[in-house]
């Protein structure tokens, strides 16, 4: 005898893969930390071992994000938007596609960071993965909104988080002015070719806290609707 | 008159076997819908389930069971087109009984999810307009149940909606939840204690023998609400906390608190199905003891006789012991975001609307009751992701059960009809 159970109505949440998916986007984020440590020694073996790493993290992020889109079939009745969620999950899934284009571009090249400028890059570096850890600190306070109905003492947890996270990306913007500025005194020095993805470098790690601030931004915007 | 002389004794045995059949099938199979709020969300293990379901199931059922069971008896038909051939009312109900026995197997086998109560209006209509006369079928009274098939699930939504929107503000948006938790939830206890017995000491304890004035009933039912208020406060005054389990997840202590509460509100639940659930397994069987025990003649003012509650009451308990272990742990595993604060909300709101249901005699379906009673915490932002494709199933199988019990019970009308009469 199969059970005719009443209790199919409860779906599959998918706020617990939203916070997983965060965890693994932040974990890969973080793993950049090791690879520049190998490229500052210019160690190349062991880069190229990071980058791998890394790569595997964002395919472990991007097959959360495909569970993610798959199980939201169109017969969900959910407390938010379901088009904001998969927006945000595609929003988070860009920090760690960003990552692993960092390390991509940076062992395709074997691009040395100039001596003198290794310890403001690797500032401005965590800084910008301090924004991501932000925007996953965001996140994981999903669960907790949920128990809370998404309004209230929570609410502004969240919402101080975020204001958090924007000035950590304003903080980031700061460090990549000044980063140029001295980057610039030695590019001459540099191979130009060089000198320009270099440059895009400092682009590209500056996208990781931007990104970071537009889920922040987008985890706002869906709150706002709610 | 010669065919319930002479078969009298046959005619009570097979209404009371397929009776008892039919209480062993809801709860063998209903109870874990009752049940599966507190196993799932791990208010409950699967063995106190059970047992406060034996224990509450059949107490609704002797207690609060008898006005549903009279209208399953004689609110559907139409007496007065019987009186000259009792021996058609017997068949009829017999062949109801069976007529939904067989349909709620069919459906089991197949996982579909159908209403006990759905299936055996479906069935007593059936046989009485088809089988009798199509007058023979009150269908005011129908009209008024079908109507309270929609109703009941807007209700128990809105009351679900309600109760959980107040413990939203008066505890989770509140500066310290767990201390707020354990000053309110002893008064939801409370609450659920109040309406329970209120609804069972006004309508339910005539036929025991204990029939009480209104302001009589309500000072018992106010005292029944204060002593179970004082048991949830001793029993969370006993709960222990971890501070460190507050670190990750800042409501899992408060999430205790309300698993408390779950007990108590699984237990109104089981009470509330056994009140309304009993009748759609004995009013049959209550129809043909009278007409055989009165020697035909159709009394409408019938007592009903001692032994039928209990009967019912007893057979949903054997099904419960019997399968309901396995069925419940079969639902249990499926939920893991339904936490007690949740849980509660709908489970209160749907056996306060299925007692009352009960007390006004009217036959509903505890499972649709449920549901609407968890879409109104989920309209209230409280679950993570409901599926509304599972609610169009429910609707569905409601408008198929109708016809199908209806059929099925003309066929069994129209064989008993050639057995007895050869």
């Amino acid at each position: 005898m199969s059970v005719n159970s009443f209790l199919g109505v409860f779906a599959k949440s998918p706020i617990k893969p939203m916070i997983e998916h965060i965890d693994e986007v932040h974990r890969c984020a973080e793993s950049l930390k090791d690879f520049f440590q190998a490229v500052y020694k210019g160690d190349w073996d062991a880069a190229e071992e990071q980058r791998k790493r890394i790569v595997t993290l964002e395919q472990a992020a991007d097959k959360l994000k495909r569970d993610i889109r798959l199980n939201l079939p169109g017969g969900l009745f959910m407390p938010v938007e379901r088009t904001d969620l998969l927006e945000l999950v595609s929003q988070q899934d860009r920090i760690a596609n960003k990552a692993k284009d960092i390390s991509g571009l940076i062992t395709g090249r074997q691009l040395q960071i100039p001596a003198h400028l290794v310890e403001g890059f690797n500032s401005y570096l965590n800084r910008c993965i301090d924004a991501v850890a932000k925007a996953r600190d965001t996140i994981g306070e999903f669960d907790d909104l949920l128990e809370t109905g998404f309004r209230g003492r929570e609410r502004t947890l969240v919402d101080n988080f975020i204001k958090e996270l924007d000035e950590i990306e304003a903080d980031t913007d700061e460090l990549q002015v000044k980063l140029r500025q001295q980057f610039r005194q030695v590019e001459n020095d540099m191979n130009p070719l060089d000198a320009m993805f270099l440059y895009r470098i400092l682009d590209w790690v500056g996208d990781l806290a931007d990104l970071s601030e537009r889920v922040g931004a987008r985890f706002e915007l869906m709150l706002a609707r709610v | 008159m010669d065919i319930i002389s002479s078969y009298g004794l046959i005619l009570i045995v097979m209404a009371g076997v397929f009776g008892f059949f039919m209480a062993w099938g809801v709860g063998a199979n209903d109870v874990a819908n009752a049940m599966g709020t507190s196993v799932g969300s791990k208010a409950l293990t699967i063995k106190q389930a059970i047992l406060i379901a034996m224990i509450f199931e059949f107490a609704g059922a002797y207690l609060a069971g008898g006005e549903v069971t009279s209208t399953i008896r004689k609110g559907i038909i139409d007496s007065a087109y019987f009186v000259d051939q009792p021996e058609l009312l017997v068949f009829g109900m017999i062949s109801a009984l069976l007529a939904a026995g067989v349909w709620l197997l069919i459906a089991s086998f197949l996982g579909w999810p159908v209403s006990t109560t759905h299936s055996i209006v479906g069935a007593i209509v059936g046989f009485a307009a088809v089988g009798v006369s199509v007058d023979a079928v009150s269908w005011g009274k129908v009209g008024g149940i079908v109507g309270s098939w929609v109703i009941t699930p807007a209700i128990s939504g809105f009351i679900a909606y309600l109760i959980f929107m107040s413990a939203q503000k008066l505890i989770f948006d509140q500066e310290d939840p767990l201390k707020r938790a354990k000053r309110y939830v002893p008064f939801y206890m409370a609450l659920a204690g109040f309406v329970l017995s209120l609804v069972t000491i006004k309508k339910g304890l005539k036929h025991v023998g204990l029939g009480m004035g209104t302001a009589e009933g309500f000072a018992w039912a106010i005292g029944i609400a204060i002593v179970v208020f004082f048991i949830g406060k001793v029993a969370i005054g006993r709960l222990k906390f971890k501070e460190s389990a507050d670190k990750d997840m800042h409501y899992t202590n408060v999430e205790k608190v309300f698993a408390v509460l779950m007990v108590v509100t699984a237990c109104a639940m089981a009470f509330a199905h056994g009140s309304n659930d009993v009748a759609n397994a004995i009013g049959p069987l209550a129809a043909v003891v009278s007409v055989v025990s009165s020697g035909g003649e159709i009394a409408s003012k019938a007592q009903l006789a001692w032994w039928i509650l209990p009967l019912g009451a007893f057979g949903i308990v054997a099904g419960l012991a019997m399968l309901g272990k396995r069925v419940i742990a079969t639902i249990g595993k499926g939920i893991t975001h339904l936490t007690p604060s949740r849980g509660f909300a709908a489970e209160l709101a749907a056996a306060s609307t299925v007692v009352l249901a009960s007390g006004t005699g009217l036959p509903i379906s505890t499972t649709q009751t449920l549901v609407g009673a968890v879409l109104g915490v989920g309209m209230a932002r409280g679950i993570a992701a409901l599926n509304l494709g599972v609610v169009r199933n429910i609707v569905v199988s409601w408008v198929v059960t109708l016809p199908a019990g209806a059929i099925m019970s003309i066929m069994f009308f129209y064989m008993l009809k050639g057995i007895f009469a050869a």
